[in-house]
């Protein structure tokens, strides 16, 4: 369970879903807080469900709000990376650069991009966690190589 | 460590330095840290990897409530971490509110590293900026800030004691680490740093000096007080000492008052516009909170004129006001100049401020509430950030003499921030009462200058401060280019002159006992008017040149130098070309404003640093609009009528300017030239 616990976090890692910040949170988990990094990212999924509506709205509208679109990414960048979503963040990134180009029609694909890394990732977690509370508590994470 | 002799016990969660007694490794464990970040993946994360590190963590989602916390609790934290990015308020505004009024060390983060704004973060005096994602490892160290400021204050008020306070607590350093257990209440940072002493860090002597005393928190009212008792005494007769008598609150002490006015000053200095590059003066001045003067500008002249008759616009009421204005002007773009531009001078004015005051780093000058607040810090880009600056500065000055509140406001209007400089220049001119060039024919002004009308009218019926708001800004301009680092000084008297003539027209009973500079004030209260109905800047510039030049020599703090600013007016008037010839009367005023200034060496200090900050600004900005050059021109007249019919009064003569400070360690010279 464990190996295959790593394994997957491996393969997370080696696919670009997850960076170092992940780890960070990893290293954070203990006997105290056990499920701890499953916490903050159930946490990150619910907020930024809200970000992702908001973002949605904005690019309905017309002509596009370049600030306000940009401001709400920056959010979610920040939320993004602190959890280590990588794809994720390439794709805030991207977006943000089409804001500021004021490229409607980029920051518009660019969003359905990152609205599919973000389900992906979201996914992926959710079974990454299930074998996590299956295979019980582990000692502190270990850096994929 | 022998926990029972040491009253201190590591269970104990008053006692932040479970350390305290002696045990090294202890601290930073304990540290009390104030998280806050609108963001809840970021706040949960953030507080289990500061609770890694043994700190005591308080979270919050909302700046608000973050200073709700802090205020409720003034010792209760040593550190505060702040996103900039918040809905509810702009986290450096935040950043000045906690250095104002907690004056705790503040780390700003962000996930956005470009450099502005971290450069931002920098001048609004921010002690680290962290990019997120934040890192353990980061956090880790973060209690370096809180040790750091902690030395850094305990020096600050070690120097401007005369010292032998200071020589005595030494000699009652406890040696028990007992004592300092039971301070820890006091300063945690004490207690830590007591054992550093044990440790043999001879620095930390001073520390321990302190010990027992108990750091003092300047709550809103408390520095109300404060301010008030300045004003009362007048900026530039403001000693600790009589500050302290005039105060009357127990267990206050001369040291106390001291720093705290050592802050305010730098505080109005910063207020007072500072072109931060060019000076480097940028030091972690914090810039008072930008609220208590943005609110300012939001206030009606009406409401102003009450605030100035009151006396001071209590902090508390500064600070709903300026929330409020803050918040208005930073969602409202087009909005009324005003507002707008009280927003822009505060965040202008972090920046200046910083320039200004290198040393000072920790200034967070509460007083600022009734400081000059509007100066815009950062011109840097603009021309009108430059004006802005001036305008400002001259703002503050005047906001400072009357009752900060009310000067803030008028100031605050004048002072439009930089999003259109036409627009600016003309509100500030237009709020200089000065029906300045406007050539943006802003609309602004009206309102912005409830203390402008108030000096146009007021002019000829101040009594005697009729300081024309409206020419202040664009004299300080001038002075400003001219001057980019010499004369600081004189930037400032020439700025002070102008907010104090706006003031005057408010609070000329303020501003007598405010405008120090009393000499041989000369109100050209028609200038002012004529100003207000023409551009006759260049001339008045040129006169007001001659005078500074002619005060100069007769300024004794040599501060002022006039010549240079009115060089500058004059290098404007040409530029301008107006071929407005009021500047004859303009120049009497000017040597009112000049005497005044030498008067006023607070405000000169402060102007000075600002002016000299705008003076690079200036310079640098100084462009081809001349259209905007008119404005100021005519502004600066305005101001300088303004200033000298003020030091007039005050002073009834020319009156040798001397020091009246009676400062610690307080002088015009202080300023960075």
């Amino acid at each position: 369970m464990q190996r295959q616990l790593a394994n997957m976090k491996q393969s997370l890692f080696d696919q670009g879903y997850l960076d170092e910040q992940f780890i960070q949170l990893e290293e954070l988990q203990d006997d105290a807080n056990p499920n701890f990094v499953e916490e903050v990212v159930t946490l990150y999924y619910r907020d930024s469900a809200r970000l992702i509506h908001n973002i949605e709205q904005a690019l309905e509208k017309n002509p596009l709000d370049f600030g306000k679109l940009d401001s709400y990414m920056h959010q979610f960048k920040g939320s993004s990376s602190s959890i280590g979503a990588k794809k994720v963040k390439i794709e805030c990134t991207q977006f943000r650069e089409y804001c500021r180009t004021g490229n409607a029609e980029g920051c518009k694909k660019t969003f359905q991009q990152l609205k599919k890394e973000y389900a992906t990732l979201k996914k992926k977690l959710e079974v990454y966690f299930q074998v996590a509370r299956q295979a019980g508590p582990v000692e502190k994470a270990c850096r994929p190589k | 460590m022998d926990l029972g002799v040491k009253p201190v016990s590591f269970t104990s969660s008053s006692a932040s330095w479970k350390s305290a007694d002696g045990v090294p490794d202890q601290f930073p464990a304990g540290l009390r840290v104030l998280v806050v970040d609108d963001d809840p993946t970021c706040l949960r994360i953030l507080e289990k990897m500061l609770k890694n590190c043994l700190y005591e963590v308080t979270t919050c989602n909302r700046a608000e409530v973050a200073l709700k916390f802090l205020r409720d609790n003034k010792n209760g934290y040593d550190i505060v971490i702040s996103d900039v990015h918040m809905p509810d308020m702009d986290g450096f505004k935040l950043l000045e509110h906690v250095g104002l009024e907690m004056d705790l060390p503040v780390i700003m983060m962000s996930a956005d590293d470009s450099k502005n704004v971290v450069m931002k973060g920098v001048t609004h005096g921010a002690c680290d900026y962290l990019i997120k994602p934040v890192r353990m490892e980061a956090l880790k160290n973060i209690w370096q800030h809180v040790v750091r400021k902690k030395k850094h204050e305990w020096k600050e008020k070690d120097f401007e004691q005369s010292g032998s306070v200071d020589e005595v607590e030494r000699q009652h350093k406890p040696p028990e680490d007992v004592d300092y257990s039971s301070s820890a209440n006091e300063g945690n940072w004490k207690n830590s740093k007591k054992r550093k002493d044990e440790e043999d860090e001879a620095e930390e002597r001073d520390d321990s000096s302190t010990l027992k005393k108990p750091r003092v928190v300047w709550s809103v009212e408390l520095h109300q007080q404060f301010v008030t008792a300045v004003n009362q005494l007048g900026i530039d007769k403001a000693v600790p000492k009589k500050i302290l008598e005039l105060m009357n609150v127990p267990g206050l002490t001369r040291e106390n008052v001291a720093s705290h006015l050592q802050k305010y000053r730098l505080y109005l200095r910063r207020l007072s516009g500072v072109s931060q590059h060019q000076n480097g003066l940028g030091s972690s001045f914090m810039g008072p909170p930008d609220a208590p003067f943005g609110p300012m500008s939001s206030l009606s002249g009406v409401d102003l004129q009450a605030l100035a008759a009151s006396g001071q616009l209590p902090p508390q009421s500064l600070a709903t006001i300026q929330a409020a204005a803050l918040g208005r002007a930073a969602t409202k773009s087009a909005i009324p100049v005003p507002l707008i531009d009280q927003r822009n001078i505060f965040s202008f004015e972090n920046p200046k401020l910083r320039f200004l005051d290198g040393q000072q780093q920790q200034n967070n000058n509460s007083k600022q509430v009734s400081l000059l607040h509007g100066i815009p810090t950062n011109m840097d880009s603009k021309q009108l950030a430059t004006l802005h600056q001036s305008a400002q500065s001259f703002g503050s000055m005047n906001m400072h003499v009357h009752s900060q509140a009310s000067q803030s406001n008028s100031l605050l209007t004048q002072m439009v921030q930089p999003p259109s400089r036409a627009q600016i220049l003309n509100e500030i001119n237009g709020s200089h009462a000065l029906n300045l060039p406007s050539s943006a024919g802003q609309p602004v002004l009206s309102q912005a200058v409830p203390n402008a009308v108030l000096g146009q009218n007021g002019i000829e019926n101040v009594r005697r401060p009729a300081f024309t708001s409206v020419s202040q800004p664009s004299t300080v301009v001038d002075f400003s280019r001219s001057q980019s680092t010499e004369f600081p000084e004189n930037s400032f008297s020439l700025v002070s002159n102008s907010g104090i003539s706006n003031l005057t027209s408010k609070l000329q009973d303020e501003v007598n006992s405010e405008m120090k500079a009393s000499r041989g004030f000369v109100p050209n209260y028609d200038v002012f008017n004529d100003i207000n109905q023409n551009r006759t800047q260049d001339w008045r510039l040129q006169d007001v040149r001659s005078t500074f030049e002619a005060q100069q020599h007769s300024n004794g703090r040599g501060s002022l130098d006039v010549s240079s600013s009115v060089l500058i007016q004059q290098q404007f008037s040409s530029n301008q070309k107006s071929g407005q010839n009021r500047i004859p009367p303009v120049r009497k005023a000017a040597f009112s404003v000049a005497d005044g200034l030498g008067n006023t060496s607070n405000i000169g200090q402060q102007l000075s640093s600002s002016l000299v900050d705008n003076p690079s600004r200036i310079k640098a900005e100084r462009l081809p609009d001349m259209g905007f050059q008119n404005g100021l021109f005519s502004e600066h007249f305005g101001q300088e009528d303004l200033m000298t019919a003020i030091l007039k009064q005050q002073q009834g003569g020319m009156e040798p300017i001397e020091n009246e400070f009676g400062f610690d360690g307080y002088h015009l010279d202080n300023l960075p030239v």
